[in-house]
């Protein structure tokens, strides 16, 4: 039986590698593609290129988790079919199409993990697309992966573990750290107390990062206001206000970010079923605690079924694979199943904790000015947002992007639509969730047009 | 909590059609109620290609076509914005040279309807459309032509009429309508039952199941247009182009993103929505690669599809009823009904108030399907039978 099927995993990060292991050890040959050049996804993402760092430099106190996960990966690579620099642009019919090689291949399959990760969540304000500010996420990429600092001058800003995480690597890689800006009051840290006998070891890294850049003289402010960003051709300042004063700040680079939201529009393409999920302020597939979502044969793992960090990732990765194993009829390790479903429930637990010391700045939506962009692909306002809702009546995301093209540029609303539906919902008097979300369309990512494909040829 | 609304016209259908009909009407005077399931222009009037387009239609269609062409360019003055109406031109290539002669055919026979076709040859397409490459004999310019976008005209229409005063229901399904003494009885979601004296059907793909309940089944079937859009890019295409024999079609907008389509999508698990097929709009990206060379290093954005009706012989259903006075239908535009929809929605608003329009529409009939199978013909009108509410 095992040889008739054909499982197919979208993403070669924490999840999709413990995913394709567990296979591997039940006899399946899975397909594995993923859009980066070499495994690891983007939390353990690897250098593009040599050089003399350590995985201690890359990943500070995550390197024998990078390090492990990796070595995973080399030890399936002979036994898995994996597709690097592969994207899956649209899913239907237990049919992926798939851009490999500059081709567009059909690749039916027989069961389905989508492994789709996350991207940063973006929340706009004045100034945010002056060169030099990045996202929390892309900061550290381009340090991970290409050794390169944003800047000289650095300032870090926004809310969620991310934010210290990614300052200590910058500290670390020898970057200077100007201040580091925390949205979130000082008081919501001590949240982090109910964390203590659950998490030790997480909550403890992250005051360490926090008490490291402290010992090394980085500025760390808490409820603080971003106002703008200053800078013409270039980041210049931040401003912000913090217990109603204004400070402003010179610097040359900012990575800012407000926790991450999930990947999910090929759960959405193929069919699965959505739920709101309140602490994400965000639709998600729905999915049972194994990962199967409502479609029979697919399953989800990581943080593109709702955002639970690298840790739940692998963990939900083994468990989806063990759900498949065990659905398609194989001999599966029931007390393993047993010992990951407590993991993650425990780190799912302290997903709340962690959401109570990096709150979302809820406030940001009714506050944020008329001319902030807020679609940076299509150029679309904050202000035309609200006109639409208020002129026209828009209460519903797909109709506000039908109405002023909110979503309809490049990123297709990976990068807005987060901030749109939380700009539309303040804007219509309606909770987030009643807004809806984006229908995914393919292709997921942009394709080049003169892609070859095995039909008519360009 | 249900509200009885007592008006002239009832309108079923918030598409282009149904919200130019509105808009005129009201203008007239009529009261007048708009009825959409969804949101008015979200389906065929919202996610067609956007062609503004007259070169090709049947001659039968060019009078009624004719008379939506003086209306475009005044689509600020009536709704509001002018749509990115653009009077580009529309070019028809000929790919073979069959192609040609059957384009060279339609010019001769639409001659003297206004549409002042031009045949351009080969080399002097190459001189004034040199980013067209591959090997085109020829093509037929109309000059008058052009595109605009769907997706802002249609809800402006909605827009518009609302603002002149229609009551606009949007996500309100009419569940049911029925021949009362006194014209009409429609009820619709939300409670809303309504009384009106004429009932217009523009509920586009959704339109069969109006007609069949007063005894005019139609060949209407849903087709899924299928649209793919590259990048912003310098501005090229100067002209919206089309294909004698079809297999591509394209043009550029303001913004800088080419649309091109030429293929058909697929219906999702809830047909009014659909989206492109993979092979489908792969098709259209590498025949645009191919016939456009200054998009072979660019990339596809998106896709867009959605619900149209076409009927068999592919020309729209438009006029009074056969069977039930003061039921007017106008569905059915078999995906070119966009540039022809302004001077529908004139030409019902004619027919409430005069009976008739001066805009010649016989063709058009819906008892053309209907003529060799029953003997129904005016004057012997049955009454229709009452169909249950689905509440």
């Amino acid at each position: 039986m095992s040889t008739a099927l054909r499982p197919l995993i979208v993403g070669a990060g924490p999840a999709g590698i413990r995913a394709a292991q567990v296979m591997v050890t039940a006899g399946l040959r899975p397909i594995v593609v993923d859009e980066a050049p070499s495994a690891g996804g983007q939390i353990y993402r690897q250098r593009l290129f040599p050089d003399e760092r350590s995985p201690r430099d890359l990943y500070g106190s995550e390197a024998g988790k990078a390090s492990a996960l990796h070595q995973a990966f080399v030890q399936i690579r002979d036994k898995i079919d994996y597709f690097p620099e592969s994207l899956v642009w649209n899913i239907r019919d237990n049919v992926a199409d798939i851009m490999k090689d500059g081709r567009h291949i059909r690749q039916g399959f027989s069961h389905l993990i989508l492994a789709t990760g996350a991207t940063d969540r973006v929340v706009p304000f004045k100034g945010w697309t002056t060169p030099g500010v990045f996202t929390l996420g892309g900061a550290q990429i381009a340090l991970k992966s290409q050794g390169c600092a944003i800047g000289e001058e650095v300032v870090f800003l926004g809310s969620g573990p991310l934010l210290y995480l990614v300052a200590w690597q910058y500290m670390k890689a020898g970057a200077r750290v100007a201040a580091v800006l925390d949205t979130a009051p000082f008081l919501a840290k001590l949240h982090l107390a109910r964390g203590l006998p659950s998490q030790p070891g997480v909550v403890f890294r992250g005051f360490r990062y926090a008490a490291e850049l402290m010992a090394r003289g980085v500025s760390v402010r808490f409820g603080v206001e971003p106002t703008r960003i200053e800078g013409q051709d270039r980041v210049s300042a931040v401003v912000w206000r913090e217990n109603g004063r204004e400070r402003r700040l010179a610097c040359d680079a900012i990575g800012y970010g407000f926790a991450l939201r999930s990947e999910t529009q090929l759960a959405d393409l193929a069919g699965c079923r959505f739920v709101f999920d309140e602490r994400d302020r965000a639709w998600r597939p729905d999915r049972d605690p194994a990962g199967r979502t409502s479609v029979s044969g697919i399953y989800i793992a990581g943080d593109g079924a709702g955002i639970a960090g690298a840790d739940a990732a692998e963990l939900a990765g083994e468990r989806a694979a063990l759900a498949l194993v065990e659905d398609a009829g194989l001999t599966f390790d029931h007390a393993r199943v047993a010992d990951l479903e407590r993991r993650l429930n425990a780190i799912r637990r302290f997903r709340g904790v962690l959401e109570a010391a990096f709150p979302f700045p809820a406030a940001w939506a009714g506050s944020i000015e008329d001319d902030v962009q807020l679609c940076r692909c299509e150029e679309i306002s904050v202000g035309q947002v609200r006109r639409a809702a208020h002129d026209q009546g828009v209460r519903e995301l797909n109709r506000l992007k039908a109405l002023t093209r909110v979503g309809m540029g490049r990123c297709q609303g990976r990068m807005c639509s987060s901030a749109a539906a939380e700009v539309l919902a303040a804007a219509s008097g309606q909770p987030v969730e009643a807004v809806g979300r984006l229908r995914a369309q393919p292709p997921v990512k942009p394709l080049p047009l003169a892609m070859a494909s095995d039909g008519e040829a360009a | 909590m249900s509200q009885l609304i007592d008006k002239d016209v009832a309108i079923i259908g918030g598409g282009l059609v149904g919200s130019s009909a509105a808009l005129a009407l009201r203008r007239m005077g009529f009261s007048v109620v708009l009825l959409d399931k969804g949101f008015c222009g979200a389906q065929a009037s919202g996610v067609n290609y956007g062609g503004v387009r007259r070169q090709g239609r049947p001659p039968e269609q060019i009078p009624l076509s004719q008379r939506a062409h003086a209306i475009w360019p005044r689509l600020k003055e009536i709704i509001g914005i002018d749509g990115e109406f653009v009077r580009s031109g529309h070019l028809k290539l000929a790919r073979t040279e069959a192609e040609m002669a059957s384009l060279e055919a339609y010019a001769a026979r639409v001659a003297g309807m206004g549409l002042d076709l031009e045949l351009v040859g080969h080399n002097q397409l190459r001189e004034r459309f040199p980013w067209i490459a591959g090997n085109i004999v020829g093509a037929s310019l109309c000059a008058g032509d052009g595109h605009a976008n769907p997706r802002l005209v249609s809800a402006a229409f909605a827009h518009a009429a609302r603002r002149a005063g229609v009551d606009v229901f949007e996500q309100t399904a009419v569940r049911h309508v029925e021949k009362a003494s006194e014209g009409f009885r429609l009820s619709a979601d939300r409670g809303i039952d309504i009384k009106a004296r004429f009932v217009i059907n523009s509920a586009g793909a959704w339109a069969g199941a109006f007609a069949e309940f007063f005894g005019e089944p139609v060949p209407l079937k849903k087709i899924y247009p299928s649209m793919v859009v590259t990048e912003p890019m310098g501005s090229f295409m100067t002209v919206n182009i089309g294909a004698e024999g079809g297999g591509i079609y394209a043009r550029q907008v303001e913004r800088g993103n080419c649309i091109v389509g030429g293929m058909r999508g697929e219906p999702n698990a809830d047909s009014d929505f659909s989206r492109p097929t993979s092979t489908g709009a792969v098709t259209i990206m590498s025949r645009a690669a191919a016939l456009f060379p200054a998009l072979r290093q660019t990339y596809a954005i998106r896709f867009w599809s959605g619900t149209e009706g076409e009927m068999a012989d592919r020309n729209p259903v438009i006029g009074f009823s056969r069977t039930t006075p003061n039921l007017i239908h106008a569905f059915g535009f078999s995906g070119a009904g966009f540039q022809i929809a302004p001077g529908v929605g004139e030409v019902l608003a004619e027919l409430v108030r005069d009976g008739e329009s001066r805009t010649p529409i016989q063709s058009f009939a819906i008892d053309r399907f209907a003529r060799t199978e029953k003997n129904l013909h005016p004057g012997n009108i049955p009454e229709p039978t009452t169909r249950g509410t689905s509440k």
